[in-house]
């Protein structure tokens, strides 16, 4: 199963485009308030991690996500149980 | 932040609106003059976006209905289906609806909104996993977030996807609430029930189908496309509305199971709601008899439904895959969209705009619903005015 780095590395990779310029993507980007993602395009996010690791993810888990890092430890704790 | 902050953004597009002198959204019917005319915001128009598909909202049968029935029973039941609110005619209809669809039972309800919200929210509940498809109605959207089930998303009509899902989940995709639609309200297109059907019937799940805007149009008796795909014994719940083709208020929910019956008494969009008033239900059983005995309106919806389809793509707008009572044109910008629904207003046509987040896409639509109350004269103006408009016509030409 993948680790929180692995997850981490992905959410990057995926986010480049919505990063402004001379913005840095870090753990505590918020993705809605400083990202600027729309709930669809919270939501296609989740659809192309899903894809890329062969993984279902809960919807249940979005109030629980406001930063990459949420995502990240939300996305670790569902593969690990 | 303070409880309101939140509202801001609904705020900024109200101001916006307000300042461009526009106001798509909870327009004003002033008059409304037959199925398909109406003095809306002071223009009068050519109805082009009411969901009135069998144009049964001016029946003669269904108003004669509605005013026996006011004048017998009253403005209202003043009580819940399970208090005082349970009179002759609400069982007569959901025994009616259980006949229509061949199935074993029928629950009305209040809305179509707390038929999907309800069933969704009480079918499944905490341990137990919804798949739906990622373009169901809010209101289905709702109901699983109110139940406390897993709700995972499918890609958007593809079977494939969903099977992938169901295999994920091992063992428990027995138990897994499969919901999807069968015709997608904004974009009109049909759901692959058959696809969908045979996927269930090889990983397992129980399917529920929201027909609201496919009842009366697909299918030998008009039940709709799950009908139509042959597919009905593979369903195990259909929900829909009285609001669209059956020109009322109310919702249902009719089921081959007989768990149904259990359900009713779990269902708290149901418990703790009025029931219909008398005159809703009387017009609804008189458009629902309606529905079998004049199969020529599903001709007349169809035939008018391929001429706007067919018309509007050939002037290369980018609407739906298919041709569908629903023909919505895609406009990516915003501005653009809106400026377009007020020149179609101005040339006496109204349709919905839906802005995100309501659409499937982060674009904006023009969506229309056509009705077997228009005629060929109002198809051919619906078509002339949106040939006026200056948006994207990048879509494929037939």
């Amino acid at each position: 199963m993948p680790d929180y780095d692995e997850f981490l590395d992905r959410i990057y990779e995926i986010l480049k485009p919505f990063t402004k310029k001379g913005v840095i993507l870090n753990e505590g980007s918020e993705l809605v308030t400083e990202l600027g993602l729309t709930s669809l395009q919270v939501m296609e996010l989740i659809e192309q991690i899903e894809d890329h690791f062969d993984i279902s993810v809960p919807l249940n888990i979005l109030p629980e996500i406001s930063t990459v890092q949420d995502l990240a430890r939300q996305l670790e704790k569902l593969t690990n149980t | 932040m303070s409880l309101f902050d939140k509202f801001k953004p609904i705020a900024d597009v109200r101001n916006e609106l307000n300042r461009l002198g526009v106001t798509p959204f909870g327009a004003i019917t002033e008059q409304i003059l037959s199925a398909t005319e109406g003095i809306v915001n002071g223009h009068r128009v050519i109805l082009a976006g009411t969901n009135n598909y069998l144009g049964l909202t001016f029946d003669p049968e269904c108003i004669a209905a509605a005013k026996k029935a006011l004048d017998e029973q009253g403005t209202g039941t003043t009580g819940s289906r399970m208090a005082n609110g349970t009179y002759a005619a609400h069982a007569a209809l959901e025994q009616e609806l259980a006949d229509f669809f061949d199935c074993r039972s029928a629950i009305v309800f209040s809305t179509g909104y707390l038929a999907t919200m309800g069933m969704g929210s009480t079918l499944a509940g905490p341990g137990d996993v919804i798949l739906l498809d990622a373009d169901c109605h809010a209101s289905i959207y709702d109901g699983c977030r109110l139940g406390g089930a897993e709700v995972i998303r499918f890609k958007h009509n593809d079977p494939s996807d969903l099977e992938k899902r169901l295999r994920r989940l091992g063992d428990r995709a027995a138990d897994t609430l499969i919901i999807a639609e069968g015709i997608y309200s904004m974009l009109g297109d049909r759901a692959p029930l058959a696809e969908i059907a045979a996927v269930k019937r090889e990983c397992g799940g129980v399917l529920l189908i929201d027909e609201a805007h496919s009842l009366g149009m697909l299918g030998k008796n008009g039940r709709g496309v799950a009908e139509e795909d042959g597919i009905e014994s593979d369903v195990d719940f259909i929900v829909g509305t009285f609001s669209k083709s059956l020109g009322a208020t109310g919702g249902y929910c009719v089921s081959r199971r007989p768990e149904l019956e259990q359900v009713r008494f779990a269902i708290r969009a149901y418990i703790f709601t009025a029931s219909p008033s008398p005159s809703v239900i009387a017009s609804t059983r008189a458009a629902l008899r309606i529905i079998s005995q004049r199969p020529e309106l599903r001709e007349k919806l169809w035939k008018n439904a391929h001429r706007l389809y067919n018309g509007l793509k050939s002037m290369g707008f980018r609407i739906g895959p298919e041709p569908s009572p629903v023909v919505a044109t895609t406009v990516d910008d915003r501005d653009q969209a809106i400026a377009a629904w007020n020149e179609l207003m101005n040339r006496g046509i109204y349709v919905n705009l839906v802005m995100p987040p309501a659409t499937p896409t982060g674009d904006c639509l023009l969506r229309c619903s056509v009705s077997a109350a228009h005629t060929s004269e109002q198809i051919e103006r619906i078509l002339e005015a949106f040939d006026s408009l200056e948006i994207n016509r990048d879509g494929q030409q037939e």
